[in-house]
């Protein structure tokens, strides 16, 4: 199959080039990047003028919900809301049932992901830490990574132990493999259910601390440098953790970070609403934190953008607020809020922006680049940086539709995919 | 003039003339209290649940009172015996009680907003009898009718809220509602057990009761929680009694004579001496008394809102 990309901005940070151009795909790998490119009238060629086309995106942050929620999503609703999202790539994280903590587990989900529209999104399963995801005993990180685990965490629930950590961290840099980290001291956050701070007084809500993530962050950045593994903290969200990620890579140290959107989108002041899908872990911060959040993302102290999709059924959540589970839907709103909140605000240039969506996430898990020259094959995303929609969630992919952004105006989405051959477009 | 909500879920925003109104309906109806017989035909034929999923004593009490006193036909539901236990969720039996055509919902729940979310979920008239450490707005307004009654204003005068503020529904709103009717609130507790950025709600703090006891015309003393120990919050309550505890020596030395509240229970010889709580200064079996006053006129004013 011939697919003949017209007019496009190829923007691609490692090849260093930003230019408009035409792109052909030929079963799935690019024969030639040249203007004025044609094809007959039997191949599909799409206009993309004012359009521009990035490596493919990856969200190394995604809860998929399968092997056994289900009724929340499943391999193949969160894959197509992944494609629906721009990502040609998802990690899925392990708090599944049964956990991923055993080979067979990443086997079936690679099986699962492989039937779904021709496996257009690569799925990449994150393995337990742990067994069982309990912090006590290490689960049998070579022999997961050998069955395909990209990375190791105990997501939704921080490593507590100090000794688990420091051994997890030393036996996983032994095969290369990032620990990922839920930073959560939980002596001080558990029972909390939304910020610290003056929003958390004036509903009476039991607060998690800003210094809960920010004690046990400090805590594994110091167990990487004494093991000199490597660490990636998951979804930070205060000014001291983007303080502590910028001094520790001062120091070079092996560390990397990422931010949800709804971390640089919203604050604490959303739960004013008593809306459940404002409540997520860790929970929305102040105007400040979004503030240091937006200048780490600039300076480079953020590597990734990561959304945490959380997908809870409705019923979950349509409960008090106390008793509502943690998290959102973040697949298909990720893209839209990044070009609205940081591309439009110039806080990022385009290229910034594909590093973090891209190739800083690829990096970290050690993935091939993806390199957008002839003969390569054509892993790519497509955006639209001025298209203006307003979110619906019922034109979601996605099983749930928990997302506190329904009703939003956004400036820019990512319009289509191409991967391993196959196409998608969301125009 | 009506309320302008039709529901009352909490007093934070709340405009001063509707305090005012609620108020002065409630003066209405505390002279009712006094009368032989103490009922009024406003609410005949509306139905009034008690959604109670929280122990409560004096609250349900005084609310079944005031609903009764004001003809309204009752029906309480307690979560011991209730389909909450088998898993039901709040918004299941809110509704399966709605669609047994009720007119308003009172209801007191240990979450943080509950009271919002079913208003969210039903379309009865809801009235916030206590949210977790929320909100609890009839006690607030009944403890300003008293000081009214005791002071003939609330405007510009000093009162200090004394105990656990971080878990305190009746703090909260009695902020709230302090503020917007003109006086000067302060509270005092163990800085453990106050919340973050409390200055922010223009409140003054002090971590000394006798500074507190200079400095205020009136004392709201709240319940110290025994389980608070648990986590930290104070070590004992012996110290907490040596440090905080409102006592007879500690209000001799003040010029003034501050009046005693407490929204109960008490803990005798705990937060407040035994002798002060009976003293004839202190206020608080006039509270309650008012409670079921303040509540007819808040039940009144929404029942009977077009």
């Amino acid at each position: 199959m011939k697919i003949l990309l017209k007019n496009g901005r190829l923007i691609d940070p490692i090849g260093e080039i930003d230019t408009v151009t035409d792109v052909l795909i030929i079963d799935g790998i690019i024969q030639k990047i040249s203007q004025n490119l044609s094809v007959t009238k039997e191949d599909k060629s799409i206009d993309l003028t004012g359009k521009i086309i990035s490596p493919g995106f990856i969200d190394m942050h995604v809860h998929l919900r399968e092997p056994g929620f289900e009724h929340k999503e499943t391999i193949e609703s969160g894959s197509r809301a992944a494609a629906s999202g721009g990502f040609t790539s998802v990690c899925c994280m392990p708090n599944t049932n049964p956990v991923i903590d055993d080979p067979s587990v990443i086997k079936w989900i690679q099986q699962c992901s492989l039937k779904v529209d021709d496996g257009i999104v690569d799925v990449y399963p994150i393995a337990a830490i742990t067994k069982g995801r309990e912090g006590k005993e290490l689960a049998p990180m070579m022999e997961l990574a050998e069955a395909g685990a990209l990375a190791f965490s105990d997501d939704g629930s921080p490593v507590e132990n100090a000794e688990v950590m420091r051994r997890a961290l030393e036996y996983a840099s032994m095969i290369d493999k990032p620990i990922i980290q839920h930073a959560e001291e939980l002596s001080m956050a558990k029972g909390g259910v939304m910020n610290e701070g003056y929003v958390s007084t004036l509903l009476g809500m039991q607060p998690i601390p800003s210094i809960a993530e920010e004690i046990m962050i400090s805590r594994d950045l110091h167990i990487s440098q004494y093991t000199k593994a490597q660490y990636h903290a998951a979804h930070i969200s205060t000014a001291g953790s983007v303080e502590l990620l910028r001094s520790a890579k001062k120091k070079n140290l092996r560390v990397s970070c990422e931010v949800t959107p709804h971390h640089f989108s919203l604050t604490d002041n959303a739960v004013r609403s008593f809306d459940t899908n404002t409540k997520m872990n860790p929970p929305l911060r102040s105007h400040e934190d979004v503030e240091a959040v937006k200048e780490g993302l600039r300076d480079g102290t953020i590597d990734v953008i990561a959304t945490d999709h959380a997908p809870h059924s409705f019923d979950e959540k349509q409960v008090e607020f106390l008793y509502a589970p943690f998290g959102i839907v973040g697949l298909e709103t990720a893209v839209g809020l990044a070009i609205t909140e940081l591309i439009h605000t110039k806080i990022l240039t385009p290229k910034q922006l594909i590093e973090k969506f891209s190739v800083n996430p690829r990096n970290i898990l050690h993935l091939p680049r993806i390199n957008i020259q002839e003969g390569e094959p054509a892993n790519l995303t497509f955006l639209d940086f001025m298209q203006e929609w307003i979110v619906d969630i019922n034109n979601f992919q996605s099983k749930s539709k928990n997302s506190p952004f329904h009703g939003w105006k956004l400036k820019g989405k990512a319009i289509g995919i191409i991967n391993k051959g196959k196409m998608k477009l969301f125009p | 003039m009506p309320l302008c909500n039709r529901h009352l879920l909490g007093l934070e925003g709340m405009p001063k003339d509707d305090i005012q109104l609620i108020l002065d309906t409630a003066t209405t109806f505390r002279e009712v209290l006094d009368r032989p017989i103490k009922k009024v035909p406003t609410l005949q034929g509306k139905t009034i649940v008690n959604l109670f999923f929280e122990s409560s004593t004096r609250t349900r009490i005084s609310f079944e009172l005031a609903e009764r006193r004001l003809s309204a036909d009752v029906v309480n539901f307690s979560a011991d015996a209730s389909s909450v236990k088998k898993g039901e969720t709040l918004k299941d039996t809110a509704r399966n009680i709605e669609v047994m055509k009720i007119d308003m919902i009172v209801m007191r729940h240990t979450a943080p907003g509950a009271a919002v979310f079913l208003s969210n979920v039903t379309g009865a008239i809801i009235i916030n009898a206590g949210d977790g450490s929320h909100e609890h707005p009839t006690q607030a307004l009944l403890d300003m009718y008293t000081i009214r009654e005791k002071h003939g204003r609330i405007e510009g005068l000093n009162i200090c809220i004394v105990g656990d503020i971080s878990h305190s529904r009746v703090a909260l709103s009695n902020i709230f509602g302090l503020k917007t009717m003109g006086a000067n609130v302060a509270i005092c507790a163990p800085k453990t057990l106050i919340p973050c950025e409390v200055e922010q709600l223009g409140v003054k703090v002090f971590y000394n009761i006798d500074e507190a006891i200079r400095w205020a015309d009136i004392l709201n003393v709240l319940r110290i929680q025994l389980e608070r120990q648990d986590r930290a919050f104070f070590p004992s309550l012996r110290e907490y009694r040596q440090h905080f505890a409102v006592t007879r020596e500690r209000l001799d030395k003040s010029k003034k004579t501050l009046t005693i509240m407490h929204p109960g229970p008490i803990n005798r010889d705990v937060e407040l001496s035994a002798d002060v709580a009976d003293s004839e200064h202190s206020v608080i079996l006039q509270q309650v008394l008012n409670g079921v006053a303040v509540r007819m006129a808040v039940l009144y004013l929404l029942g009977t809102r077009s």
